[in-house]
């Protein structure tokens, strides 16, 4: 170490020298290679022993900037989730091939009509601080998800199924005013005496709730060390207690997170695989920052790859580092559906056919999205296992892919709705936020909405602004996008709901509405076929416009082994090992 | 001179009321506040939110709460980061931006005003025309530019420096000189033109007349009335890099304070807004007061009132 100081030091001066001598270029470089091939032997001296930290020790990964909480709870962003799921453990895991598997709960039974989900709880379940943790503390962790006061931004979505949850909330009336006192304790989670059981029963048949059981704001919370430390529990390793494979030990805001292996976990993945002491999460926010921290073998896996390098990376399917995976999300265009011209769903069937998607996917997005032809999108699975969206529209595509055959028929479809060659149309506005592609989408689409003769105008909005606008209906079109939070197609279809707090296309069908309600059965046959029916009525209105699906890409050192991807957009680190 | 430091502060505390009070009511008119997300939360939630931290009531009763703790010390509970204090993050992340402002600054200084000296002594010839080529090369590239390219050269095409954090003391390289470049560079012009100006004064071609040696003449004539810019400079830059730098922290993952700055205005963390505001405030007031006093130091015949 000191003597890589030294040769920092001595670089340093180089640096100046090589700043205030601008002219004399041939030099320096002579000069710095001269230094690197002098200290040569200590450079490899240094190598080694990083790499056998490594071996043994642990690997160091970036995958997205300070997370604003680890308090599972409170939780709501994906960077979050990723730390989330490595230091906690809920109910239920899903393993590397997508299925659910016990995680703190052993097995789990489900009654015949759907309603009463059954846990029964491993033995020896411990808290990263010895503790012993039993059902009771997943039944203090769901009421805690919700209870009003503790806002969490997942209550509704983890916990709104369970009976007892309206009186838990307050009843809220139609503008979401609470109508009695919030009474947490009237949801129906039940921890036996033992804390061997916990029964959970649904107020409605919820099929896909041991998915539900599995999500990072499922995680169980230690009440000793929250009513201690009140928020800050989840801000310093001293606090913080978890129950996953790995704990926190050092966290520095905004630098870095240090997770050590957690001698008391107890759990669903295999003990015997959890090798690495350490994982360092590098909290890098700057995308050529981790593509510096990767390229200098600082990081063996980064996920902000900068835009400008994807061209020139090689993919893992030629043999390199660059990969990309598929992630349930789908990046779609909301219309105002209350808002002339697009209360016409003719107008809103043009403005989707005129979209070249191959296009936008390949080139406007570099290949790190792929054309949608439905709003559900691929890794979403149906009743017999196979992939949803595969399903769909009887297994035809919702939007062709013959791009020239859509345009002839957006023309058609503006004639027929009054707007010859875009004639009498207004001007229209396209709000979005200036961030990853959403401007070059909005140019392009400003060039393909003009082959129908509407002229649109770019609005770009900050972010703090854009989803309160977007969320009052003040807009015209707007781009807009969902990552699901699990693997059930209704967590997509939902958000067209009337009503729904994301529904900020103010879409409103009955018969779609019809269709999500009939879906909420026991019967797994029944309840996709309903969700079938919804996505069919939404793209037959094209209550949303749906663009491309998202993928993740990330680059990932062939050193590094043992982890794994997500469809949820989760990187799973515990088996991971460098070589 | 006492008096005059009572004054200063005093009228410093004045501006910071001023400041405190604009902060406190333009950032609460812009649309959009701190708990917008992607996934809506129930209206029972953002309602205990707003309880919690003081928000459902009149912005009146807001602002008088806000300065009452204001006074106490306590400038309130971040709002997106949740379970920690404005206080906390600022103890914890100041002295980190602090210590690699300081080091910025020092060197500067070290190198800015030999080389500004250098090049106003040689008036000129080749050193002054390398040196002022230098310098307005420093002041033109960005911070965003210069941190880049020495990521790219001494991190990641060398693997000689670290890129992320600042574990180990080489790790402070390539930051404090990222921050270094424009203060060293704008240093060293103000230097050369401020020395240019103070020789051509009559008292300077006395002292050469009475035979004194252009070395003495430099150093203890020249230099010492030439340095008054660069003292007037020094003040501000220093609170302003303190504070951190957005850029360079962002680039080279320092957990300093500047990200703050710039994340509470973009996620509306109104506690975090006022408390970087005032603290930034704060500090360019008590670096003008230490200028002023230096002026007095350095040149007797400047009086305080």
């Amino acid at each position: 170490m000191k003597m890589k100081n030294f040769v920092a030091l001595a670089l340093a001066g180089c640096m100046a020298l090589s700043l205030a001598a601008c002219g004399s270029t041939a030099t320096t470089s002579e000069t710095s290679e001269a230094a690197t091939g002098e200290q040569a032997a200590d450079t490899t001296e240094a190598t080694e022993t990083t790499d056998a930290a490594a071996t043994g020790s642990g690997f160091t990964v970036q995958l997205g900037p300070n997370p604003e909480t680890l308090d599972p709870a409170l939780n709501s962003a994906i960077d979050g989730a990723n730390t989330i799921i490595t230091i906690f453990e809920p109910l239920l895991l899903v393993d590397e091939n997508n299925e659910v598997v016990g995680g703190q709960a052993e097995s789990w039974e489900v009654s015949d009509d759907g309603l009463v989900w059954t846990f029964t709880m491993r033995d020896g379940l411990k808290w990263s601080d010895g503790t012993d943790l039993t059902a009771k503390d997943f039944e203090y962790s769901f009421k805690r998800l919700a209870d009003p006061t503790t806002a969490a931004p997942y209550g509704q979505t983890v916990v709104g199924m369970i009976a007892g949850y309206n009186d838990a909330v307050g009843n809220p009336d139609a503008d979401g005013n609470m109508t009695t006192e919030p009474d947490f304790d009237a949801l129906q989670v039940v921890a036996s005496e033992d804390g061997k059981t916990l029964t959970v029963t649904l107020s409605y048949p919820c099929s896909y709730f041991d998915k539900i059981a599995a999500f990072a704001s499922m995680s169980p919370v230690q009440q000793a060390t929250i009513e201690a430390n009140g928020d800050g529990w989840c801000t310093q390793p001293e606090t913080f207690v978890c129950n996953g494979p790995y704990m926190i030990t050092e966290w520095t805001p905004s630098e870095r997170i240090v997770l050590s292996k957690n001698p008391n976990y107890v759990g669903g993945w295999d003990s015997s695989r959890i090798v690495s002491d350490t994982i360092t999460l590098l909290l890098i926010e700057d995308d050529t920052a981790a593509y510096a921290a990767y390229n200098s073998g600082e990081a063996q896996l980064i996920k902000s790859v900068p835009s400008d390098e994807i061209p020139s990376l090689t993919p893992a399917e030629d043999g390199g580092d660059f990969y990309i995976d598929s992630n349930l999300g789908t990046y779609y265009i909301s219309v105002n559906c209350q808002r002339e011209p697009f209360t016409d769903p003719l107008v809103r069937k043009a403005l989707s056919l005129a979209i070249d998607r191959e296009y936008v996917a390949d080139v406007v997005m570099q290949g790190t999205y792929s054309a949608a032809h439905g709003i559900s999108c691929p890794g979403i699975t149906d009743a017999d296992g196979s992939q949803f969206a595969d399903n769909a529209n009887g297994g035809e595509p919702y939007i062709s892919s013959d791009y020239d055959a859509n345009l002839e028929e957006a023309k058609a479809l503006m004639a027929e709705a009054g707007y010859p060659d875009g004639e009498g149309f207004p001007t229209v506005t396209y709000s979005t936020n200036d961030q990853a592609y959403h401007l070059p989408l909005a140019e392009y689409l400003q060039s393909a909405w003009a082959e129908l003769g509407i002229t649109v105008n770019i609005d770009t909005v900050e972010w703090a602004s854009f989803t309160p606008l977007r969320r009052a209906g003040d807009y015209d079109i707007s781009r807009n996008g969902w990552v699901m939070d699990y693997d059930d197609p209704s967590n997509m279809l939902e958000l067209f709901q009337t009503g729904n707090g994301n529904n900020d296309g103010k879409y409103s069908n009955p018969e779609f509405d019809a269709a999500i309600e009939a879906s909420k059965v026991a019967d797994k046959a029944t309840h996709y076929e309903q969700l079938h029916k919804a996505e069919d009525i939404l793209m037959e209105d094209m209550g949303c416009i749906p663009v491309a699906y998202y993928n993740d890409f990330w680059l990932q050192s062939p050193s590094l082994q043992g982890t794994w991807h997500s469809p949820y957009g989760y990187w799973y680190l515990q088996y991971g090992y460098v070589e | 001179m006492a008096k005059y430091v009572i004054k200063r502060v005093l009228m410093g505390i004045f501006s910071m009321f001023i400041v405190a009070t604009l902060t406190f009511f333009i950032m609460n008119l812009v649309p959009g506040g701190p708990f917008v997300a992607e996934k809506s939360i129930s209206v029972a939630a953002q309602q205990a939110l707003e309880e919690k931290y003081g928000l459902d009531k009149p912005l009146g009763v807001q602002y008088l709460n806000y300065m009452d703790g204001l006074l106490h010390g306590d400038m309130g509970l971040s709002l997106k980061q949740r379970g920690r204090t404005v206080n906390q993050i600022i103890a914890d992340k100041l002295p980190i931006s602090c210590q690699v402002a300081g080091i910025a600054v020092a060197v500067a200084l070290c190198v800015g005003i030999p080389l500004g000296c250098l090049s106003a002594y040689h008036r000129g010839k080749w050193a002054d025309n390398v040196i002022i080529v230098f310098a307005t090369c420093g002041i033109a590239i960005p911070s965003f530019i210069s941190s880049v390219l020495l990521l790219y050269t001494f991190g990641m095409n060398l693997k000689l420096l670290p890129t992320t954090g600042l574990n180990e003391p080489a790790a402070y390289i390539m930051p404090v000189t990222a921050l270094a470049i424009y203060p060293t560079a704008y240093i060293t012009r103000l230097m050369r033109s401020s020395l240019l100006d103070v020789m051509g004064q009559d008292y300077m071609r006395t002292a050469r007349a009475k035979g004194v040696s252009s070395v003495k003449i430099l150093f203890k004539h020249a230099l010492r009335n030439a340095i008054l810019p660069v003292v007037t400079y020094v003040g501000p830059m220093l609170a302003m890099l303190m504070t951190g730098s957005f850029v360079v922290e962002k680039i080279f993952t320092i957990p300093g304070l500047g990200r703050d700055f710039v994340s509470a205005i973009n996620t509306r963390d109104y506690t975090m807004i006022m408390g970087t505001t005032i603290l930034l405030a704060s500090l360019v007031i008590i670096a003008n007061v230490i200028v002023d006093i230096l002026y007095k130091v350095i040149d007797p015949r400047i009086k305080l009132k």
